[in-house]
């Protein structure tokens, strides 16, 4: 009970609690986007790909400063979502093989990065690896303010382009007949995703950021038919499972932050997949228990 | 002055040729459309006239190009040579006067969205960028659902109609752009008797408004029925022209090479009939 006060008194949990929630609610959002068009796999790759920019960065100027990892990241993320285009795009390797490729070969790059600096004895270096698993503990002011700022303008972007983006998601080729510049709108998402990842990256880390574009979006999807509604849930669930995941995460014996949130993630999707009314397979079988009495009702009723 | 037989049988040399017929009686006008992916030519020097008012089925076998020919009319996929004109002008001019009925399995039907909301996507053109559709497309796509027989379905989620039921929710969605030219692949395909009723309904409706329609189409028992005006097409334009007259069984067997004996059948049946009623009249 005690961590529910502290969490308004007490400045570390604050942060967060904050850097959590909001983590939670821009991936969850722009996880819906990249779900419906079946690309929530990019988000993986696109995460792994952000750890050699992260080692990078910080090579180049010497200090962990936030907003230069967090552009570090950015930058190696986006190559690694343009060299997985361009590999499907240009040679014949299908998707799944060229993610692969890129995710296992950025990933490397950046392992082979840190230990090369904590090789260095260098004394700076120390909570690097934490971009690995992901540390909320270690969330200043300025890192969440760093999000925040970054979270409100990939927000503000996903409701003015809510319409662009849904008939993206929905059917591309028309949006193109009609004259929407399908690339800008795409390269638009790509982007926004991006600004979700990197936003996640300390706190949930490299290895499973991914989980958190996915598993709110699928999770909210056995609720709603409503496409705004399941952005709306999906935020609501990524803050939630971000927030306790944290939490849980600090309050025993310093636990890496991210297993924790994915695994307060999987129990919130569990729980859709099973139980959502409609759509949920615990209603199904319901429903389908009740049919077959039925028939076999007919039957008898029929001799 | 130019009387019904120069309109339909003019062809490409014709129309840039003769200043008595007009662009805009052209909905459609292909010059040696070449379409390759990759090292493969799926359209090769493709010519062909379609005039105004016409219901026009593009028919070939698989692997024809058909869908090809129409993605390639409305600059969704890149030609490797030849040009497009609509109503005498490239596409990218002309977006207002195209409606497009993509194939009904080209999208997740699973999408979060009802029937109402997808079929006023056909407004999103004329909205552009940014802003969001209102009371007028709402009213519009109602009225557009309804002209399919569709108006009880508006609220209802689209993974829960039956495929006969989305076909329709695509054309109401084409209706809603309010073109000129109408631009469909495989309508037909995989829909109940009832809303082929509705689609056959639909298209001789817009036909007495004057619209052209161009449809790819499989079923060569129907096509006789239903459209106009014919062009076939296996990568290579095999004919064009008005319906009765392109669908002969000479041309059939160019299109369908000879292995194809039940095309061959519907066609001499087809002709008899033709033969049967040309005599009666």
């Amino acid at each position: 009970m005690s961590i529910f006060t502290e969490l308004f008194t007490d400045y570390t949990l604050r942060n967060v609690a904050l850097g959590s929630a909001l983590l939670g609610v821009v991936s969850g959002v722009l996880g819906c986007f990249a779900v419906l068009r079946r690309q929530g796999l990019i988000g993986d790759a696109l995460a792994h790909a952000a750890l050699p920019g992260i080692c990078i960065a910080y090579l180049l100027t010497g200090a962990k400063t936030p907003l230069v990892l967090m552009l570090g990241a950015a930058v190696s993320g986006w190559i690694g979502v343009w060299a997985l285009l361009r590999l499907v795009q240009h040679t014949r390797i299908k998707e799944d093989a060229a993610l692969g490729i890129v995710l296992s070969a950025f990933f490397g790059f950046g392992i082979l990065l840190l230990t090369f600096i904590s090789r260095r004895n260098d004394a700076n270096q120390a909570g690097l690896d934490k971009y690995l698993f992901g540390q909320a503990a270690t969330l200043t002011t300025g890192d969440v303010e760093a999000m925040a700022v970054l979270g409100m303008i990939a927000l503000v972007l996903v409701a003015v382009f809510f319409k662009e983006l849904k008939i993206l998601a929905f059917d591309s080729e028309f949006a193109a007949s009609l004259g929407f510049n399908t690339h800008a709108i795409n390269l638009l998402l790509t982007t926004l995703i991006v600004v979700a990842i990197v936003i996640g990256l300390r706190t949930v880390g490299v290895v499973l950021m991914a989980a958190m574009l996915i598993g709110p979006a699928v999770a909210a999807r056995q609720w709603t038919n409503k496409l705004s509604v399941m952005c709306a849930l999906a935020a609501l669930f990524g803050a939630l499972a971000g927030v306790s995941g944290a939490l849980i995460s600090i309050s025993e014996s310093r636990l890496p932050t991210g297993p924790m949130v994915i695994l307060s993630m999987t129990v919130i999707a569990a729980f859709s997949v099973f139980f959502a009314p409609a759509r949920g397979l615990v209603w199904e079988w319901v429903q389908l228990a009740r049919h077959r009495a039925q028939l076999r009702r007919g039957l008898a009723a029929g001799k | 002055m130019l009387n019904e037989l120069t309109l339909a049988t003019a062809t490409n040399a014709d129309i840039s040729q003769n200043p008595a017929l007009r662009a805009e009686d052209f909905p459609v006008v292909i010059n040696d459309l070449t379409v390759a992916y990759r090292d493969k030519a799926v359209l090769q020097d493709v010519d062909v006239v379609i005039p105004k008012g016409q219901l026009c089925a593009i028919i070939g076998p698989n692997g024809a190009g058909k869908s090809t020919l129409i993605k390639a009319v409305l600059n969704l996929i890149p030609s490797a040579a030849g040009t497009v004109r609509i109503f005498g002008k490239p596409y990218v001019h002309q977006r207002r006067l195209v409606g497009y009925v993509p194939q009904r399995t080209s999208v997740d039907w699973d999408f979060p969205t009802t029937a109402l909301d997808v079929v006023m996507m056909g407004a999103y053109g004329r909205l552009g960028w940014v802003k969001r559709p209102g009371k007028h497309e709402r009213e519009l796509a109602m009225h557009c659902l309804a002209q399919l027989g569709m108006a009880d379905y508006a609220d209802r989620q689209i993974s829960q109609l039956s495929g006969g039921q989305q076909q329709r929710v695509f054309l109401a969605r084409a209706l809603v752009q309010d073109a000129e030219l109408y631009l469909m692949d495989e309508p037909f395909v995989g829909v109940d008797a009832l809303t082929e009723k509705a689609i056959i309904a639909l298209l001789q409706a817009l036909r007495a408004r004057g619209k052209t329609v161009v449809c790819v189409h499989h079923d060569l028992d129907s096509a006789p029925d239903y459209f106009d005006w014919l062009v076939l097409l296996n990568v290579r334009l095999i004919a064009a022209g008005p319906f009765s007259s392109t669908f002969t069984s000479d041309n059939l067997h160019k299109t369908y090479g000879g292995s194809m004996k039940s095309a061959i059948r519907h066609i001499q049946h087809f002709e008899d009939e033709h033969r049967k009623l040309s005599t009666a009249n």
